[in-house]
């Protein structure tokens, strides 16, 4: 159990947090040929998309209202109106997501009332569902933001189910997907799920349309998604699971709207939760897990057993979205690891208090630089930007979590399952492995205190 | 927004240095340069992100940004702009303002309090405050905080006005100009200032490109004081006044500096590049003359004709090696087209075929130095849309793409070789050395094997019949 601290400050030194908007940027992004809309200036919008494509080295379709000094004071209708109208003529997506900025919250407008006025009177706008979702950068970070927009598009699209329509026998689940999983955990997760028998409808699933792969024609919009009909039908599911505690809300919103009800499991990486998916998979199916299941079990325990010895008594620091931060935190205390830092980006999780670790600051990656270095760790787990704090440490980072933008592939790193557990610990394990220097004498410099002076003194007189 | 700053951007707007804005009429004039902003067909950055740009490079400065998170948050430490020496400029500061501070009115407060906790901790020689939208828009007098910060804490706090919403990334620039105007140029004195000074204005160390140019300069004995703003110091720009003339580099995003040095300072500036062979020798050969009509020893002109000949001659030497690899090449130049008249031709030299340069933002006089290397106007080109653009390279258009970030999936999913000539590229490609490398980088890109691989068909997509092994 952890205390939870956030550190009093006027100045964020380093930022750990990406923004609110961004993070439902991303969630819309999961949605097939959609174009996400930030209403704010462009600059809003700029910073946004050149940092996501940093992270997925792919051209993200981001658009704005370009919201100038005038509209904001006079109010942004007009510019949200013109925006949605030129999209729907240049890109033709077939899902327009719509997340607000600080800066027309801060001043304040009904967007949903407007939006709503926009799409009675602009006939052209019919066929394209335009989903809007409060997400102003004072509040939250990038969690917040991907779970507001998917429980605004829930809100806006799943249709009402009818009674009885929840039929087991269609043994198809919802999932609901946080923000810190890849495209390669959700492809993890789709082959555990199938084997199953079970056939998942993911929202937001960025597996098709983040992962990276070259379409045979130019898109201007998302490159796949969850298909706009599988959301309609969501209340037509067995049952359905959020995998991230930041997704609770999601579900909650989707048992609200339907009748199908929800279970919440918080974390998938790591043996005692990934055998959890399985019981719960186990029990919504009547099926029992498949052998090839069974043998990734075991060899997760190899894994952990030779892992572990690279683990153990390791200083570790990490800084992270909660979700993130609190798996992670698991796998290393859980492996031996001492965790002596904990920075989370925002204080909205109650799975802070339940970190294995003494206290959690909720601060910036100053604060981890400083906790790290007095703390003496030996490995900081963050997102790129602790690269430069890794550096004045002389301590490797391990990559985690958004952005990771000076390194490939990170769309394809899995930390889902036991498959993904696995991938996991090699890799960390790994990295401590090259840390690994032959002893020296100096190594072992302490072995005896220093002999007392007086004490030699007596002996050069004999 | 205040009425200072309303002021300020229409004075920026009637810039007389400006030769776009002196063929304008008066009522024209009036309107300002900036385009309206089409929404949802909109793409660029705001005006405080180019505020930051042209300040960013004072490396041993703190730049504090006074907003919610993601005007910092999603932005810091994104551009290589290199250094010789701090770090601090490449972390990210910013207020984090709360909603509770929004609807307190607590903003001026909490900066306050971030200027103190700045000074306190880090003691840089100067911090940078930028205003954003939310907190322009709330009313936060950075100005009058930032003057009191100063004297509380007998550091300069420099107030950057230019949130975003009041226009473009160029019209930030210029607003950071207008910043080092008002603040910091003219407030010290450099330690020793010689008859060979210069400063270089619009260029910020990408990638190390200054130091491509710098030892020409050393070779010379002229001395770059301050860059504004690459690779620089805060006591070297508050010294720049001193400098015998200014080279701008970027004319776009800092001619109301230039002009205005001119006006208040006496120092004659010129524009040039870095880009090319030609406008390298150019650039040099214009340093060297106004140095020596400003009373520098007249032999800098002869000195500077022989480096310029040897220099070119070796550069010319260097790339000759490329030739084979790159002749019968075709090129589309994709570059916003900054003076790409001085790349084309070097393009040209290597026997590489020009398909099309885009002159967006090119001058008169440089379109009509385009169709003179070119022989006709038939390649110049305004802007593509990406849909044109990727049916142009699946259509075998051209066989090999210079451009910028925003064009680099076009090429990539298009299976097309693209050399980055953004400014977030990781190769320098300034001055002679620069653009051998440039040249270097076409030749091997386009030469890469794995475009024949990847343009393989899938197995499942193979028409003809399989080949017979063995």
């Amino acid at each position: 159990m952890a205390a939870v601290n956030v550190v009093k400050k006027a100045c964020a030194v380093n930022p750990l947090k990406s923004s609110t908007p961004l993070g439902a940027a991303l969630a819309f992004l999961g949605i097939e040929g959609a174009v996400p809309l930030f209403h704010g200036s462009q600059g809003c919008t700029s910073f946004a998309m050149v940092l996501a494509v940093r992270h997925f080295k792919e051209a993200i379709p981001l658009q704005t209202t370009a919201m100038d000094e005038a509209a904001t004071v006079l109010g942004g209708a007009d510019n949200l109106e013109q925006a949605l109208i030129n999209l729907q003529t240049r890109m033709k997506p077939r899902f327009i997501g719509v997340a607000s900025t600080a800066l027309v919250e801060t001043r304040g407008e009904d967007f949903a009332g407007e939006l709503k006025q926009i799409l009675r009177k602009r006939t052209e706008l019919t066929d394209t569902p335009v989903v809007f979702a409060s997400t102003p950068d004072f509040e939250g970070a990038l969690e917040d933001g991907w779970a507001k927009a998917t429980v605004a598009t829930i809100e806006a699209l799943v249709e009402l189910a009818p009674p009885h329509a929840a039929n087991p026998a269609s043994k198809r689940i919802n999932v609901l997907l946080g923000v810190h999983q890849t495209p390669a955990d959700i492809e993890e997760l789709r082959a555990i799920i199938e084997s199953f028998g079970l056939t998942p409808t993911f929202l937001p699933d960025i597996s098709c349309s983040l992962d990276g792969h070259v379409p045979d024609s130019y898109v201007g919009t998302s490159l796949g998604g969850t298909a706009l009909a599988d959301i309609r039908a969501m209340g037509g599911a067995v049952h359905t699971i959020a995998v991230a505690e930041h997704m609770r809300v999601a579900a909650e919103a989707l048992s609200q709207k339907t009748s199908v009800p929800h279970s919440v499991l918080a974390n998938l990486t790591g043996l005692r939760e990934s055998d959890e998916l399985i019981r719960w998979l186990s029990a919504v199916s009547g099926q029992n897990a498949s052998a090839q299941l069974r043998r990734q079990r075991s060899q997760l325990l190899d894994a952990m057993l030779d892992g572990h010895f690279h683990f153990s008594g390791k200083k570790v620091a990490i800084a992270a979205d909660p979700d993130l931060l609190y798996a992670l935190a698991s796998v290393f205390h859980g492996l031996g690891a001492e965790i002596v830092c904990a920075v989370a980006s925002t204080k909205n999780s109650p799975l802070l208090s339940q970190l294995p670790c003494e206290k959690v600051l909720v601060g910036d990656l100053t604060d981890l630089e400083e906790a790290a270095g007095a703390q003496g760790a030996e490995l900081l787990v963050t997102h790129s930007h602790g690269r430069m704090g890794a550096e004045r440490l002389g301590v490797p980072l391990f990559r985690v979590g958004f952005p990771i933008f000076d390194r490939l592939g990170v769309q394809h790193r899995c930390s889902t399952g036991y498959r993904g557990t696995l991938q996991l610990i090699y890799e960390i394990a790994n990295l401590f492995m090259a840390q690994l220097r032959p002893h020296t004498p100096a190594d072992f410099a302490d072995v005896l205190p220093p002999e007392p002076v007086a004490l030699e003194q007596h002996h050069g007189h004999a | 927004m205040s009425n200072s700053l309303d002021a300020k951007i229409a004075d920026i707007f009637n810039e007389p240095g400006c030769e776009k804005n002196q063929g304008k009429a008066e009522k024209e004039r009036k309107k300002g340069c900036s385009k309206p902003l089409t929404p949802g067909a909109a793409a660029g950055g705001c005006a405080f992100d180019g505020a930051k740009i042209v300040l960013q490079p004072i490396t041993d400065a703190v730049h504090l940004v006074h907003g919610p998170l993601a005007c910092e948050g999603n932005g810091w430490d994104n551009r290589p702009a290199a250094t010789s020496g701090p770090t601090i400029y490449r972390s990210g500061f910013t207020t984090d303002v709360s909603e509770v501070d929004i609807v307190m009115g607590n903003g001026d407060k909490r900066l306050y309090r971030a200027i103190k906790e700045v000074v306190a901790k880090y003691a840089p020689p100067a911090i940078f405050v930028y205003s954003t939208c939310v907190t322009a828009l709330i009313g936060d007098d950075i100005e009058a905080v930032c003057k009191h910060a100063a004297e509380n804490f007998g550091t300069p706090v420099i107030p950057v006005n230019a949130p975003g919403f009041v226009g473009s990334k160029n019209l930030g620039n210029k607003l950071a100009g207008e910043a080092l105007l008002d603040h910091v140029i003219g407030t010290e004195e450099p330690a020793e200032s010689t008859l060979m000074d210069i400063n270089i204005l619009g260029d910020y160390n990408l990638s190390g490109e200054l130091w491509q140019v710098l030892p020409l300069f050393e070779r010379l004995g002229i001395r770059v004081h301050a860059c504004i703003t690459g690779d620089a110091r805060y006591h070297e720009v508050a010294s720049a006044h001193r400098s015998r003339v200014n080279m701008m580099v970027c004319s776009t995003a800092l001619i109301n500096l230039a002009r205005k040095m001119e006006d208040r300072y006496g120092i004659p500036y010129f524009e040039g590049s870095f880009y090319g062979i030609e406008d390298t020798s150019i650039s040099l050969r214009t340093i060297a003359k106004l140095l020596v009509e400003r009373g520098a020893p007249a032999d800098l002109l002869d000195r500077t004709e022989r480096l310029i000949a040897s220099e070119e001659a070796r550069a010319w030497q260097r790339m000759a090696q490329y030739t084979p690899r790159l002749s019968g090449k075709r090129v589309l130049l994709y570059t916003g087209g900054v003076k790409s008249w001085s790349i084309v031709s070097a393009l040209m030299e290597m026997g590489m075929i020009v398909v099309n340069t885009s002159v967006r933002k090119s001058t008169k006089e440089d379109k009509e130095r385009i169709i003179q290397i070119m022989k006709d106007d038939a390649h110049m080109v305004d802007s593509i849309a990406p849909r044109d653009m990727y049916a142009g390279f699946v259509h075998g258009d051209a066989d090999i793409l210079l451009s910028g970030g925003r064009t680099q999936f076009v090429a990539l999913k298009a299976k097309m070789p693209w050399v980055d000539i953004n400014q977030e590229r990781h190769h320098a490609f300034a001055g002679y050395d620069g653009m051998v490398e440039l040249v270097r980088q076409i030749a091997l890109e386009v030469n890469n094997p794995l475009w024949a691989e990847v343009r393989r068909p899938a197995p499942w997509a193979e028409s003809a019949q399989p080949a017979v092994m063995g």
